[in-house]
């Protein structure tokens, strides 16, 4: 079924031993070669400190069963990051923790990512959102929208997975306004927005930083348009970038896509993250040119297309990308790459 | 006057109406611009020839198309078939008959769309579309229902929209089961993974639901069986 480009194993060496080789190596890379599991940020003009972070996203947590496959899949992804050596400076929560929003799922989801030992970032998804409109998410793990800074990096979190009012008119109680929601493929779903408050916020936010300073921004589904019916779309996209545009150095990371997806629009460089639940198959279109697209997902084996990742920042200010998949090479996706926007030479999936 | 005198006058007017009506359709096909008419000795097709009115004489080579027409239209069916034939000989078909013969043009045998040479009608058709319907939509509430499960996960999580799951390539040899499966055995094999739940009888409705509803979102695709 797989006999694309991922292969399982890295020849010789232990996935684990890799992983640690990786975080702790500079990273030199030829374009689209399968590296480790790190997201690389900063580089520009030799200036920052490189560092590392990690990242898990997507986790969908049902609650009441211990041994449910997506609550095993989390636990595989903090036992990853922990094992990394030297340890990434955070581990950044990519929205989508609950699957229905419950109390309870997230409150699971609390429990075993509490396990992780370096600090966590979150971000809120659409998962997380509907059943209470974040009450629960909020009382958990603080705000949704904010921002911070680390080793001359700014960071900024997005809550990306607003929409118009669908509930109030039909009367829906908060299970369905959540459920309809959850539906990826719902004809009547309403597209993610950022908001015109958020978009205020932002351009206060940002008003205090100089343009050279590399800028990470972090949104549940991607800052650009990408694939409608799927709501793989923020609706005023483009009024963010316009925002962001002045930054010498600004990547964006987002959740929701479930699948390896690399964007760039002018000095913007937007990569995707894995969920540790389940990948999505690639919409029938709007797939982003720079995109290596990963094989179909092997049915009989609940790990293959899933796994989590890390980022490097170089001291450039610059970023590279690791797609961390647990049943495959990893897939590095370096700046240089980006830089160049030359379209996917690897091939797609089968089919 | 009596109570039969009307009744006797009531059925005239009725007939004498329901004739009207009658006399009225025909004589909407033979309103076509006083176009040439020629019919089939059977009487059952009629053909409207633009560009000649009624009396005028055809030139040989229009004279040989209509001809070819009639043949092949009395080939095809005994049913009525008023049509009418364009200066470009184009033809379009003005009655019922429209419904199976919809690529008529003349020089190529027409396709007739109907079973043991005669056409469906048009309740017929629409009974075909609505079951089929009912069937899709019934599949499409299967594939978003958890309950199909035990672990919360339904089926349009990881296939949107039935993506990747390429009714078309199917039978197909699945390494992992080892042999040949058939599109309703994948079925059941992410029924009982991926869900947790108990699989399918082959038969079981939900089964056939899932089955339309999997295989109409590959509609017009090229069947590949085999094709990984
Ligand atoms: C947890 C994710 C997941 C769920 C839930 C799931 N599947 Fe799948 N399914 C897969 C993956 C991954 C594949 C392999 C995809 C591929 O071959 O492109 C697959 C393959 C299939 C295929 C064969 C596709 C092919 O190309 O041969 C069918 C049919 C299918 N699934 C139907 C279903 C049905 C029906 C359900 C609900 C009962 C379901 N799946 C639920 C992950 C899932
Ligand atoms: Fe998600
Ligand atoms: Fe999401």
């Amino acid at each position: 079924m797989n006999n694309g480009f991922p292969q399982k194993t890295t020849g010789g060496i232990k996935r684990r031993d890799f992983l640690r080789m990786a975080a702790g190596t500079a990273v030199a890379t030829i374009s689209g070669v399968i590296t480790p599991l790190v997201i690389k940020v900063a580089h520009g003009k030799g200036k920052l400190e490189p560092f590392t972070f990690a990242y898990i996203s997507d986790a969908h947590l049902y609650a009441g069963n211990p041994n449910h496959r997506f609550v095993k899949a989390i636990k595989k992804a903090v036992a990853d990051v922990n094992s990394l050596n030297p340890q990434p400076d955070f581990v950044f929560f990519g929205g989508d923790l609950a699957q229905l929003g419950q109390p309870d799922e997230l409150e699971l989801g609390k429990g075993i990512l509490s396990d992780v030992k370096a600090k966590i970032h979150m971000m809120v998804g659409e998962h997380d959102w509907y059943f209470d409109m974040g009450r629960k998410w909020r009382e958990f793990f603080g705000k949704d929208v904010y921002s911070f800074d680390h080793k001359g990096v700014h960071f900024v979190v997005l809550n990306s997975v607003i929409v118009k009012d669908y509930w109030t008119a039909p009367n829906m109680t908060p299970m369905e306004r959540m459920k309809a929601m959850a539906q990826l493929d719902n004809p009547k779903g309403e597209a993610f927005t950022v908001g015109e408050e958020q978009r205020k916020w932002l351009k206060n936010d940002l008003s205090k930083i100089s343009k050279d300073t590399p800028l990470i921004i972090f949104s549940h589904s991607p800052l650009y348009k990408y694939y409608r019916p799927w709501n793989f779309w923020t609706d005023d996209a483009e009024q963010v970038q316009e925002i962001l545009f002045p930054f010498e150095k600004v990547t964006v990371i987002h959740g929701h896509t479930h699948q390896t997806v690399t964007n760039k629009i002018k000095n913007i460089t937007f990569h995707g993250l894995l969920s540790t639940a389940w990948p999505w198959p690639y919409p029938p279109q709007g797939i982003p040119k720079l995109t290596i697209q990963m094989d179909r997902a092997d049915p009989f084996n609940q790990f293959d297309g899933c796994g989590d990742g890390r980022v490097d920042i170089l001291s450039s200010g610059e970023v590279n990308k690791t797609y961390n998949f647990w049943d495959r090479n990893p897939m590095e996706v370096t700046f240089e790459r980006v830089s160049k926007e030359t379209g996917s030479e690897t091939p797609g999936p089968s089919y | 006057m009596n109570k039969n005198y009307w009744l006797i006058i009531s059925i005239l007017v009725l007939v004498v109406f329901t004739f009207a009506i009658f006399i009225s359709k025909a004589a909407q096909f033979e309103k076509e611009g006083n176009l040439l008419t020629v019919k089939s000795c059977d009487g059952k097709k009629t053909i409207f020839v633009e560009g000649f009115k009624e009396g005028e004489k055809m030139s040989k080579e229009k004279a040989q198309v209509v001809a070819n027409l009639l043949m092949d239209l009395i080939k095809i069916c005994n049913q009525e078939v008023i049509a009418k034939l364009k200066e470009d000989n184009s033809v379009i078909v003005l009655n019922d008959a429209s419904l199976i013969l919809p690529d008529l043009k003349p020089g190529k045998t027409p396709v007739l769309l109907a079973h043991g040479g005669q056409p469906h009608t048009k309740k017929e058709i629409k009974l075909f579309e609505s079951e089929e319907k009912r069937m899709i939509d019934e599949g499409y509430k299967v594939f978003h229902d958890s309950s199909l499960g035990t672990n919360g996960i339904s089926c349009d999580m990881c296939h949107p929209d039935a993506s990747n799951t390429h009714a078309e390539t199917y039978p197909k040899f699945q390494t992992q089961l080892k042999k040949v499966a058939t599109l309703r055995e994948m079925i059941n094999w992410c029924i009982e993974n991926p869900l947790e739940g108990a699989k399918l009888k082959h038969d079981d409705p939900k089964m056939i639901a899932l089955e339309t509803y999997i295989t109409s979102t590959r509609k017009g695709k090229v069947l590949e069986p085999g094709k990984h």
